[in-house]
């Protein structure tokens, strides 16, 4: 080291530590005209709504917390949460029997999505609901011989609730069959052999090794899927379902306040599926254990950071040369 | 030795396709030997390895670990497929070292090691975690226990790779490369953990291009081209004085 010299192209320069660089930033004038239009049109559609539009704000106040809304919610939240777990299992089954190497069970899968992805999900809730129309009784078994049950009239088997609830978990369940299915096939083949040299058997290797870090893969658009089931949920109003929206337009059919109503209505949607997106967040985040360095900051760390944080020391006075060497060894 | 070849090819043919890969191979290992196979890439060392542990099915030919058939059962002369069951029972007996490490991304170093001993061999927790806890000490991860793999090197991921494969208390060990993936200064420490395997009598099939590894531990030496075995023998006499022209050929390239 002490030998490298000022004049050498090569080394470590020996001088005091250079000025930190102070430069005038890029100028971004595109940025400003961007906000000036962005403003503009806020206040335009802001002013529409307060002077123009005729919205009975009353109205909005009033149902925006009434009883008959937050019932409706509980049942829109009741309605997502059954479909989507009974999606997101039957998927998980569906996706490995799609790659089982027993070929019944692998057609069974390809079967079930092809028909229930072909059929619109409004379609399927309206059979479930109108079931009883040709079949009165649910029957298990053949008719005439021990092995036969009848269970009890399909209409107090199969409630409103229960109509739309298999329709959409059904429907749900082809869809998350596929997201299941891409998240093991993104695992590396070598996971598998790896799992399998150690005597592992397909199912274990499935459940421990794969499917967890398929996860990573399948959160993502199972998120999504939340959230595009709490919005679908409101077709259960062909079933008569009384979840938000058919309360909502129930309302409406008396008051004639439609607009007011669909504000309402939309209001807690937005609310409901903007805690389903932090919810995604962190979920996501727990899944990337092992898979990244450093997990991404939460926003509350993030904050934190943002408060907290002591900018970074000035460069310390500069040394003299002769004392680098000893500090650096 | 009387004792029973703990691995037995006879014959032993594999096509992936209209590609023959390995066109009849004939070979012994006897137990507490290590034997090391080289070769260009594509000779088909990589896949007969695969086949010991029943990876692949070989076509045609026989092929046994320890005196039993690997993935068939013989009655009389007929051969049955073994379950699926019975081959992972096979292959928890075997360990196998992969070029790419293969270790579980999600799980700590400790959870890599003990997860095969708890759910393969239904062990205790305690026990499971005990004895990984020593295997990683032995190849000198005691500190690391606690670790992901990808925070890991690819020296002391390959030597978690081979602790989660003792833990199996196999009593045959399969190398694919172990050091082909690694940077060459994380090279010797890999190579001295699997020299204190064969020290200690493990019974070991190394897949490599380590001459200097194969020379030293070796009790043989395999020279696999083209999906046959052109030459094999003691390592020294091997890779001082090859007799055949293609191994000659190899050797001047890696040597």
């Amino acid at each position: 080291m002490s030998e490298i010299t000022s004049g050498q192209r090569f080394g470590t320069s020996p001088g005091p530590r250079p000025e930190a660089i102070k430069a005038i930033p890029v100028r971004h004038p595109w940025r400003w005209v961007a906000a000036v239009l962005v403003l503009l049109l806020v206040a335009q559609v802001v002013y529409t709504i307060l002077v123009e539009a005729d919205l009975k704000w009353e109205v909005i106040q009033h149902y925006l917390f009434q009883a008959l809304i937050l019932g409706g919610i509980r049942v829109t939240l009741a309605l997502t949460v059954l479909a989507m777990i009974s999606g997101v299992a039957l998927g998980i089954i569906l996706a490995v029997m799609r790659i089982s190497p027993n070929p019944v069970v692998s057609w069974v899968s390809w079967v079930y999505i092809w028909f229930f992805r072909g059929t619109p999900v409004l379609v399927q809730i309206f059979f479930w609901f109108n079931l009883n129309l040709v079949l009165p009784h649910i029957t298990v078994g053949i008719a005439g011989t021990p092995f036969f049950w009848r269970g009890p009239g399909t209409n107090s088997l199969i409630t409103p609730f229960l109509a739309a609830v298999l329709g959409l978990g059904l429907n749900e369940a082809a869809y998350m069959a596929e997201i299941v299915r891409a998240g093991i096939i993104s695992v590396e083949q070598g996971q598998t052999e790896a799992a399998q040299a150690l005597g592992m058997t397909r199912l274990l290797v499935m459940r421990r090794i794969v499917l967890p870090q398929a996860m990573r893969v399948i959160i993502p658009p199972t998120g999504n899927e939340t959230i595009s089931m709490l919005k679908t949920s409101s077709l259960a109003f062909v079933a008569a379902v009384p979840e938000l929206f058919t309360r909502g337009t129930q309302i409406a059919s008396a008051n004639f306040d439609v607009v007011e109503l669909i504000i309402v209505v939309s209001v807690w949607y937005l609310f409901m599926t903007s805690i389903l997106t932090v919810g995604q967040f962190y979920l996501e985040r727990y899944f990337a254990r092992g898979a990244q360095r450093e997990l991404p900051a939460t926003p509350i760390q993030r904050l934190r950071s943002i408060l907290f944080t002591v900018h970074a020391p000035p460069p310390l006075p500069p040394e003299p040369p002769l004392s680098l060497p000893s500090e650096h060894r | 030795m009387s004792d029973v070849p703990m691995v037995q090819a006879e014959a032993v043919h594999k096509s992936f396709g209209r590609l023959e890969v390995l066109r009849g191979i004939d070979l012994e290992v006897q137990p507490k030997e290590v034997m090391c196979m080289i070769g260009p890439s594509g000779s088909g060392k990589s896949t007969f390895l695969r086949c010991i542990n029943h990876l692949e099915k070989i076509d045609a030919g026989r092929l046994s670990v320890d005196g039993e058939l690997v993935g068939y059962r013989q009655e009389a002369d007929k051969l049955y497929e073994l379950p699926d069951r019975e081959v992972c029972k096979k292959r928890s007996e075997i360990g196998m070292v992969f070029q790419r490490f293969n270790l579980f991304p999600h799980m700590t170093a400790l959870e890599n090691v003990i997860e095969a001993p708890i759910r393969v061999k239904k062990e205790s927790r305690a026990a499971a975690v005990e004895r990984g806890r020593q295997l990683l000490d032995r190849v000198g991860l005691a500190e690391k226990v606690k670790t992901y793999p990808n925070q890991l090197s690819g020296g002391q991921q390959q030597r978690v790779a081979i602790a989660r494969a003792l833990a199996m208390q196999p009593k045959l060990m399969l190398f694919d490369e172990p050091t082909s993936a690694l940077d060459p200064e994380l090279v010797g420490d890999v190579l001295d953990a699997m020299r204190g395997l064969a020290e200690d009598g493990m019974t070991m099939v190394v897949v490599t291009h380590e001459m200097g590894f194969a020379r030293e531990v070796g009790d043989s030496l395999v020279f696999m081209d083209g999906g046959v075995i052109v030459e094999a023998g003691k390592p020294r006499d091997i890779l001082a004085n090859p007799q055949h022209e293609r191994t000659r050929a190899f050797l001047s390239k890696v040597l």
